[in-house]
């Protein structure tokens, strides 16, 4: 660090450095240990949503060390506080990769934060995963090359949904939406309604409501939902805002009057109980589910659940997949590395160069990344159900899509690649059907 | 939009204008009586909704008739105003009285911030909710719209209750006479023997328990977070300073226009929500810096 | 209820150029000379051990480089303490020099520093005088409660205009050049801080001569006696506006670095706590000399950055306790407590007020 500010001033240490840099590139020490630097919320009304991450983030790291970790190199974690506002997030991150010399960043949930740190991280130059924010536009905007995405996109997040509305609710012609007022909330709706109105033309928005992240109150909003009385509400509200939102809607009756569709509410079932109630469309931003018909039996997901029950007493939410998602995809990708390395520990730019096209499974359908840094990730939607055995809703009807038909291709804007759709196309989209076992 | 829209917003406006009146009457009124604007009246605010959760989340847990969750509200606003409040009073404020209003403000920020971290240390950072109280009151139905009895009945109810118990307490009661007398004068209401550090005492504990009282009633409402004492007492700055500062009456008055501003913009344009308390208080200042009801002796010039 | 004069710290704290009414004029002005150099010479070897930082204490560069931007912030309420005055609604300026910043670097790419300080120090002014030509009207609390709802309706618009400000996630401020350099991290982070200092100083040097000129005593007397400014043809309110368009580029100038260092613009910079906070720095600095803005600033940020490793999540209970300590026994802030120290303002602490 000491060095490179002298260089400013100094040819000799520009010379030193520019050596180091050039030894740097073909090899590098094992370390003593492979440091992640992970922002998560800890506290505020998102912390219910990222303390579940955290948990298992903190199972999967005693996991890879109990076995040795990775390559003999055990991992060690840092937490960064997304809920304490984006200037001591944003030095902390700084602090944590400049000082504490963290190799790969996981950052990070919400989408507003991810576009201030995913040009940090690719200032830094620090190897970071966008493990859960949704918004689109980061890599299809910008070229990163050390800035990868775990998991989806809000393309596919919101169009799967879209979709399975479509399909199951054919006949609505009123919506509004009750979204969070940030990257996210913005993004999704805009994503959404453009797709709606290549779809179903005819459809109409009677209200956007954007209450601001972390509101506590929605009642006014109730009110004028219950007078407009649309024929579905969308929100892509999640943590503590969507579960807010949902026990005032629920309280004042707003369910029995419209179909509602929370993309993102498999991470708010077990907290909300019977607060919401069956028939509702619910998401999980992936194939996350703690039953998820196709991979419930594998070794990997029932090892993973019961490990995560015990520690915190509930099922894992989507949160906690996206995390095993990050974790997977961190081992893969040193795998990968050290074998075109010839078995010697990679630099970060071999790590960033074995992310492209990288295959790694987390609880869901197997993902890949894509060239521009993008990972591929299936998505399943269906609707809430009682059932017995859990004191909380299900999700029944599911339907699983696979990502790929639901992305923009690489280069392409998603708002562009929408604006093409034909009017059958979502009607059209391959879907996988199961029900609740 | 239905013509109905303007009398369900006056509704929700007034759910919502209640709640703001009873935290800005505390801050009003120890403003008035003492000339201390008091910035951790946010925090007792926050620090009553907590108590109250607590408590309710308590009864609950221990299969206590959930009735019992309304008394608790009451109970632990009056513990956290009589306790608290009164520890404020008389170890800090006492001190301060005879200091520049600048430096007491300074003084109460300074036991905003600690009061904030205090809390944080105590509740933690996750979201507490504790809304039995709402769910037992039930459901209205008025022009076909669902409201919660809870926030269109009971908080008007409480927040005119206390409009004028607090009235009828100021002026038709010894103790009132005495807060009255020392507001106007207290070296006039000393001499005649009124002991004007009892009577500072008393108004401080009231206006914390009226804060704390606010932040109860809101808990069933809402959820509560960190940073929610912050966001309250700007907002009942706003509706103080847009009354005039020390204006009872006026306070309810302008907690009224302040809600009902607010929830036709939710219904009108939604992206005004956030700004009408603050712009209400701008234009009123700008023409009458006192507020609307305040007397234009205190200016100094 | 009657409204005391407003006297938010004792005069004897404020200024050290209180010398008309002393009674050995011609001692003081010796001693007053006498201190001014010594003044000078502080002034010298801290502004030299700031610039030697990056060299010596490499790590720490950034966190002084933030320290110095808002200390710049804190300089311009140290300003209108001057005049008895306090505002609870600065954070705005602050606001607006970071959001110049981030509109301009994002309209376009690789624009240089000086003009991004430029449109900072053109867009805090001119809101400064609009506004101020309001809020010089009143005074006291009123004044503070005027600046205050400005402030809020400001960080309203800013959080609620998603299309246009970014909403609550702010903007980005893209890395500009310098002098038309392009310039790495690491050089960048050093350059700023040299840019950084070199406004601290000039910022310090101009504020101690606006406040010993004419208009800065003329400042003082409307804390003390507008009547008395009226009296010798000045008008009270113009003196404040000046006052106040000075605060407000000062605070457009904190917040154009603060937001050049974090890369990021937003909507918190303008909350209200952001405005207290710098009343609070300047509180506990102490009013009395230009240093406690930069001193108060700096145990501010260090205490906020590094109570942690004392107890977990525990500034804002260390600052607060601190902050009603330093006003009950030491209303001078830091600058009276290093006086009262080094004996350097012996005869003053020794008046009756002092013990206060």
């Amino acid at each position: 660090m000491i060095f490179n500010k002298l260089s400013l001033g100094g040819v000799l240490a520009a010379a030193m450095s520019a050596a180091a840099l050039t030894s740097a590139a073909w090899a590098a020490d094992k370390p003593s240990e492979l440091k992640i630097g992970i922002t998560t919320y800890s506290s505020g009304s998102a912390s219910v949503f990222g303390v579940p991450a955290r948990h298992a983030a903190e199972i999967l790291a005693e996991g890879i060390n109990a076995k040795g970790g990775i390559n003999g190199v055990p991992v060690k974690l840092y937490f960064i506080d997304e809920g304490a506002g984006l200037e001591t997030l944003m030095a902390e991150y700084r602090r944590l990769v400049e000082d504490e010399g963290v190799d790969v960043t996981f950052a990070s949930i919400s989408s507003g934060v991810c576009n201030k740190m995913a040009p940090l991280a690719e200032d830094l130059e620090v190897v970071n995963f966008m493990w859960d924010c949704g918004t689109q536009r980061i890599l299809e905007d910008d070229k990163y090359d050390y800035v990868f995405r775990t998991q989806a996109n809000a393309t596919p997040e919101v169009l799967a949904p879209l979709a399975y509305l479509l399909k199951t609710n054919p006949d609505f012609k009123t919506i509004a939406v009750v979204n969070q007022d940030y990257a996210w909330g913005r993004d999704s709706w805009e994503i959404f309604s453009n797709a709606l109105k290549t779809q179903r033309p005819d459809v109409k928005v009677v209200a956007e409501l954007f209450p601001a992240f972390g509101a506590a109150d929605f009642s006014t909003e109730v009110s004028r939902l219950q007078a407009l009385k649309p024929d579905v509400i969308l929100s892509t509200s999640w943590g503590g805002d969507l579960d807010t939102f949902v026990r005032q809607a629920k309280q004042r009756g707003l369910f029995e009057s419209s179909k509602f569709v929370l993309p993102l509410a498999e991470s708010s079932l077990q907290r909300l109980r019977d607060d919401l109630p069956e028939g509702v469309i619910v998401g999980a931003r992936g194939d996350h589910y703690f039953l998820h018909p196709e991979t419930r039996n594998d070794e990997k997901f029932k090892a993973f659940n019961e490990k995560f029950k015990e520690r915190t007493g509930e099922y894992p939410i989507y949160s906690a997949a996206h995390m095993v998602q990050a974790f997977a995809a961190l081992e893969a990708v040193y795998d990968k590395a050290i074998k075109a390395n010839g078995g010697e520990w990679p630099t970060k730019e071999q790590i960033a160069e074995a992310m492209i096209g990288l295959n790694f499974k987390g609880l869901g359908r197997p993902l890949v990344i894509r060239e521009d840094g993008q990972a591929i990730e299936a998505q399943l939607v269906g609707t809430t159900a009682k059932r017995d055995g859990y004191d909380f809703k299900v999700i029944d009807q599911m339907e699983i899509y696979d990502g790929k038909d639901l992305m923009a291709p690489v280069g392409e804007k998603s708002l562009a690649w929408i604006s093409k759709f034909k009017a059958d196309f979502l009607s059209k989209v391959p879907a996988t059907p199961y029900r609740h076992q | 939009m239905t013509p109905n829209f303007a009398v369900l917003a006056l509704l929700d406006g007034i759910a919502y204008a209640s709640l703001l009146f009873l935290v800005a009457v505390g801050l009003t009124l120890v403003f008035g009586v003492l000339g201390i604007l008091n910035i951790a009246h946010g925090s007792l605010y926050a620090i009553g909704a907590y108590v109250a959760a607590t408590l309710g989340q308590w009864l609950v847990a221990n299969g206590y008739n959930p009735w019992l969750t309304f008394p608790a509200l009451f109970a632990g606003a009056t513990v956290v105003g009589i306790a608290l409040g009164g520890m404020l009073e008389r170890f800090l404020l006492q001190r301060i009285y005879k200091k520049d209003e600048v430096l007491q403000l300074l003084v109460t920020f300074a036991v905003f911030m600690i009061l904030e971290n205090l809390q944080r240390m105590i509740w933690g950072v996750q979201p507490y909710f504790m809304s039995t109280p709402l769910n037992l009151l039930g459901n209205i139905s008025f022009l076909g719209i669902n409201y919660t009895a809870y926030q269109v009945l009971f908080l008007p109810a409480a927040a005119i209750v206390v409009l004028f118990a607090l009235r009828h307490f100021l002026r038709h009661t010894a103790i009132g006479a005495q807060i009255l007398a020392v507001t106007e004068d207290r070296e006039a209401a000393t001499s005649i023997g009124i002991n004007a550090t009892r009577v500072y005492f008393m108004t401080f504990v009231i206006g914390a328990c009226f804060a704390a009282l606010g932040g109860a009633l809101a808990t069933p409402t809402t959820s509560l977070v960190t940073g929610m004492g912050a966001n309250m007492i700007v907002l009942s700055f706003a509706v103080a300073a847009t009354a005039g500062l020390g204006q009872i009456e006026g306070a309810a008055v302008s907690a009224l226009m302040i809600g009902v501003a607010r929830a036709f913009a939710v219904y009108l344009s939604p992206e005004l929500e956030v700004i009408m308390p603050y712009l209400i208080m701008v234009l009123v200042l700008l023409v009458k810096p006192n507020g609307l009801f305040g007397k234009d002796t205190a200016r100094k010039i | 209820m009657s409204r005391k004069s407003l006297d938010a710290f004792p005069d004897h704290a404020v200024s050290a150029t209180a010398a008309a009414e002393a009674p050995w004029p011609v001692r003081r002005r010796h001693r007053e000379k006498y201190a001014m150099n010594k003044e000078l010479l502080a002034f010298i070897i801290v502004a030299v051990l700031l610039a030697v930082v990056p060299f010596t204490f490499g790590t720490s560069t950034t966190f002084i480089a933030m320290s110095l931007a808002k200390g710049l912030a804190v300089l311009g309420i140290l300003i209108l303490l001057r005049a008895g005055q306090v505002s609870f609604g600065h954070a705005m300026y602050f606001a607006i020099g970071a959001y110049a910043a981030a509109f301009l670097s994002s309209a376009f790419r690789g624009i240089d520093m000086l003009l991004l300080i430029g449109a900072a120090i053109l867009a805090s002014g001119v809101a400064g005088a609009i506004v101020g030509i309001f809020v010089t009207r009143y005074r006291g609390i009123f004044f503070g409660m005027v600046n205050l709802a400005f402030s809020m309706v400001f960080y309203s618009i800013l959080e609620k205009a998603f299309h246009i400000t970014g909403g609550s996630d702010g903007m980005r401020i893209r890395r500009p050049t310098l002098l038309g350099m392009e310039l790495k991290r690491a050089e960048f982070d050093i350059a700023i801080y040299y840019v950084i200092l070199l406004f601290a100083l000039l910022s310090v040097w101009l504020v101690w001569r606006y406040l010993r000129s004419p208009m800065g005593e003329a400042l003082r007397a409307v804390k003390s006696n507008e009547t008395r400014l009226e009296y010798v043809g000045l008008s009270a309110k113009s003196v404040l506006l000046g006052g106040y368009i000075a605060s407000a580029v000062l605070c457009g100038i904190g917040g154009v670095f603060m937001g050049m260092v974090q890369g990021l613009a937003t909507p918190e910079h303008a909350f209200w706590t952001r405005s207290s906070e710098l009343v609070f720095i300047a509180a506990l600095g102490g009013p009395a000399h230009v240093a406690g803005a930069f001193g108060g600033t700096v145990v501010f940020e260090a205490v906020r950055t590094y109570a942690a490793a004392l107890l977990d999540d525990s500034w804002q209970l260390i600052l607060g306790v601190t902050l009603i300590v330093i006003i009950l026994w030491a209303p001078g802030g830091m600058v009276e407590l290093f006086r009262r120290l080094t004996g350097l303002d012996r005869a003053k602490t020794l008046t009756p007020e002092a013990g206060r």
